[in-house]
């Protein structure tokens, strides 16, 4: 199951003791201000978690996979994420001993 | 933006509450992200995007110091996908 705002929000409640109103009101903000400063052109870097980038690409030839028309694909400001070390590091231990556990 | 920018504009939001409480729960939410991912698990959050795994399988590689020649372990890496709500914002002000 896929962890959801909905999710967040209970999990606050019951370490923090905040109350639900405020629990999601916490969260819709946090994801506010990260989208807010990103929208503003500004990097965010959450130690512990990872950094959001923004990457300015240019314009780029593509084709329209369900016609096979070619058409020019616009310069556009994307975002990228980037996990920090620790996430990166414990994704990799866990998968690593799934896997040897399944083939075990 | 760092972490603790984060922390004091969400503490302007909710003034009832110290920004060492924010702080806190700022933390309780980044590790409950985490650890999701560290799980296995997908999070998806509307609005925002989705973060889920992707699978690097083993590849053919070099110990760069030997010149020798080693197969990785194939491993996960953490991916986000940004949603559509997050995509346009962050493109609208490029297109102005």
């Amino acid at each position: 199951m896929a962890l959801t705002k909905a999710e967040l929000v209970e999990n606050l409640c019951n370490s923090l003791g905040l109350s639900k109103r405020d629990s999601k009101d916490l969260i819709e903000y946090v994801f506010e201000e990260i989208g807010q400063a990103l929208e503003n052109g500004e990097m965010v870097k959450l130690s512990g978690f990872g950094n959001f980038v923004l990457r300015d690409k240019g314009e780029r030839p593509g084709r329209n996979p369900k016609t096979g028309e070619e058409v020019m694909i616009s310069s556009r400001r994307v975002v990228t994420f980037r996990a920090g070390e620790k996430l990166k590091r414990k994704v990799e231990e866990y998968r690593g001993t799934e896997k040897e556990e399944a083939k075990g | 933006m760092i972490k603790s920018e984060l922390i004091n504009l969400v503490s302007e939001k909710l003034p009832t509450f110290t920004s060492r409480d924010i702080g806190v729960a700022v933390n309780n939410i980044l590790d409950d992200m985490c650890k999701a991912l560290y799980t296995g698990d997908r999070i998806e959050i509307r609005g925002f995007g989705s973060f889920s795994l992707h699978y690097l399988p083993p590849r053919k590689a070099h110990n760069p110091k030997t010149g020798e020649q080693v197969i990785t372990v194939g491993k996960h890496t953490p991916h986000f996908k940004p949603g559509k709500a997050l995509r346009e914002r962050v493109n609208k002000k490029n297109s102005d």
